[in-house]
């Protein structure tokens, strides 16, 4: 583990028992998190990118999902069998997170000072009441929030969506966590706000030297953030690289179709774009060897053996793929 | 090709605004304030902007889903205004709509070969033989398998439910389909292929569109001419390239700066917004973007602008909203 490396995934299984059986969300999945750095990780719907950061969390849903194999390494520990309650130290303290939807995530019967003050008090129990209200205020016009002191007696639903997501990344750094991790934070956002977002978090993790995860579907955001990426398919890493040379030179016949399937501002107008066939296949019904090769231009005999394993073509860049 | 095929002029819907016990109307959304576009046959027309522009509001008033407050709507050489239900009914045969959750517009209960029949029982066209084969020609057509017509819409992906709502929509023949963010709820991988779908169709039978998205990066991709929204009014009109080489409108110019490029090394100098859309039922006075534009001056809190010829521009196709269009450098 280099100096820098703080968290380190090392072949994690997370499992679902559901009615018609197993099934596994995430197979085999391994990435480093740098301090200071932001880790892209990107994906369609059902790659199982959010169900890796809800195992890092220990936040999947019981009894149903567990993780079945594999470490989770934060500052040299294995989370991922440690207990609920020495879990509950590390989460919002050294490892935060944030949702997509923030208003499911706040409390809407709750005033905002009331909730972020709560962080305050289960992390901080000795500090006192006018202390946990001034840093809540400070917190907030930190992350950006115009009038902080009007907006502490506010309610969640008095908010707009970037200014409730604003919240959350203040709830969400009150215990100067190590590690944030972000699940789509701006997907239900605007474009001017979803910016604004992007802007702000930069703006703090370079202040607070924390480690971003960042969860999108989206490439257009990992090329603008992110410092390394981890491209996932149907529940396993497909191709891992630093952002410029993922960008430059993907390789995985998955990434390769994702980056030209994007409508483009300058592309020619009204000209096809190039497609993968196909769909992702089922969880419950997958193939062996290769997961995407049904939807695969390069597929060969030899992808449906055998899945491909992780495999640097540099010193950095590591794709799993038969091509290579 | 140049043929006008609906012309919608000072369109204007207003929703009451319901306060107090006795549930009276205390104030008004303006969620479309004095809307003016064209359509020419064939071609696609963008309508982009963010939550709360009036974007929807916009296509379900032509469609007349909802009743206007006031302007005119022309369609294929008839006023919408004054039309019976029949009429209404009628037009509909020349004018559909696709969503952005099919599975929100596809009755659950029925298969999908009823689903797809149903515009023919209600406009009476053919025999049910007759029927089941147009049935299996769209499916087809849409890219599914004829076995397709037995299921039911929740065996459907996202990607195949927008197919089935295409294939329905294009049943009669329309001639313009009115497209609501038709693959903002899907993925990249499928969204391309929703999209050459689209631009098929449009090619094979003359379709026009009206696709309005959020996403100015695919509403540029299918559209000939854009009008880009911001609370209620469009603020720039100009044809797909213009727009995005030359955006004349300082809030164009923010959308298109926003949108995040998939390219590290293309990190630009980004030009951020500041502040909330102000909400449209107490918007703000004079030009509505004003307080949230880096160009602003007194006067644009004190003057309405009018949608009025571009500077520098060529070939009258070019239209903007700004008093200051001319001073401002926005490259």
């Amino acid at each position: 583990m280099s100096e820098k490396t703080i968290l380190k995934v090392d072949s994690l299984v997370t499992a679902f028992d559901t009615e018609q059986g197993v099934i596994r969300a995430v197979e085999g999945v391994s990435f480093d998190v740098q301090a200071g750095r932001t880790l892209g990780i990107v994906g369609e719907s059902g790659c199982g990118k959010s169900v890796t950061a809800l195992s890092i969390m220990r936040l999947l849903p019981k009894p149903h999902g567990y993780i079945e194999k594999g470490k989770i390494l934060f500052r040299d520990k294995d989370i991922a069998a440690l207990p609920a309650d020495q879990m509950h130290a590390i989460r919002g303290y050294g490892i935060s997170m944030i949702f997509q939807e923030p208003m499911t995530a706040l409390n809407p019967v709750h005033q905002i000072g009331r909730q972020i003050g709560e962080v305050f008090k289960l992390h901080f129990p000795d500090m006192a009441d006018t202390e946990i209200w001034e840093k809540s205020v400070e917190l907030l016009e930190k992350v950006g929030i115009p009038e902080p002191k009007g907006r502490m007696e506010e309610y969640p639903h008095q908010l707009s969506g970037g200014m409730r997501q604003r919240v959350m990344i203040a709830m969400a750094l009150a215990g100067r966590p190590d590690i944030l991790i972000a699940d789509e934070p701006t997907t239900a956002l605007d474009v001017t706000i979803q910016a604004q977002i992007l802007e702000l978090m930069m703006k703090l993790q370079r202040q607070t030297r924390m480690a971003i995860i960042f969860i999108t579907h989206a490439l257009g955001v990992i090329a603008e953030i992110c410092d390394d990426v981890l491209v996932m398919y149907a529940g396993t890493v497909a191709e891992k690289a630093p952002v410029t040379e993922l960008f430059k030179n993907p390789r995985h016949p998955y990434t390769l179709g994702l980056l030209s399937a994007i409508p483009r501002l300058d592309n020619e107008p009204k000209t096809r774009l190039t497609t993968i066939r196909g769909m992702v296949p089922s969880l419950y019904e997958l193939p062996d060897g290769c997961r995407f090769q049904n939807r695969c231009p390069y597929a060969m005999a030899g992808c449906g053996i055998a899945p491909p394993p992780l495999r640097p073509i540099n010193e950095d860049h590591w794709v799993s793929c038969y091509l290579y | 090709m140049d043929e006008l095929l609906l012309d919608v002029k000072n369109l204007k819907m207003h929703f009451p605004v319901l306060g107090g016990i006795f549930r009276r109307p205390v104030g008004k959304v303006y969620a479309v304030d004095d809307v003016s576009f064209k359509i020419r046959t064939g071609e696609t027309v963008g309508l982009v902007g963010e939550s709360g522009c009036g974007k929807t509001t916009v296509g379900r008033s032509i469609l007349r889903l909802y009743k206007p407050t006031a302007g005119k709507v022309v369609f294929d050489k008839k006023d919408l205004s004054h039309l019976s239900r029949e009429e209404l009914r009628d037009l509909r045969r020349d004018m559909q709509m696709i969503f952005q959750d099919p599975f929100e517009s596809l009755n659950s209960r029925h298969t999908i070969g009823d689903i797809i029949e149903e515009p023919y029982i209600i406009h009476g066209i053919g025999t049910p033989v007759e029927r089941k084969t147009h049935v299996k020609q769209l499916l087809h057509r849409v890219g599914l398998a004829a076995r397709a017509m037995t299921r039911f819409p929740h065996e459907f992906s996202g990607g195949q439910r927008q197919r089935i709502g295409i294939a329905r929509a294009i049943a009669l023949n329309p001639k313009l389909i009115i497209c609501d963010e038709p693959v903002s709820a899907l993925d990249v991988s499928i969204q391309s292929q929703v999209l050459n779908l689209l631009l098929d169709l449009q090619r094979e039978m003359g379709l026009a569109y009206l696709f309005i998205a959020h996403d100015l990066a695919v509403v540029k991709h299918i559209s000939d001419r854009i009008a880009v929204m911001y609370l209620g009014k469009i603020v720039e009109y100009a044809d797909a390239d213009t727009l995005y080489t030359k955006p004349a409108h300082p809030y164009t110019s923010a959308l298109i700066s926003a949108i995040p490029v998939p390219d590290p090394e293309q990190k630009k100098k980004k030009q951020i917004l500041v502040g909330d859309v102000p909400s449209p039922i107490h918007p703000p006075p004079g030009c509505v973007f004003h307080t949230r534009c880096p160009y602003v001056i007194d006067d644009c809190s004190k003057m309405t602008p009018d949608l009025g010829a571009a500077p520098g521009n060529s070939d009258d196709d070019h239209w903007v909203a700004c008093i200051r269009a001319g001073e401002i450098d926005l490259g």
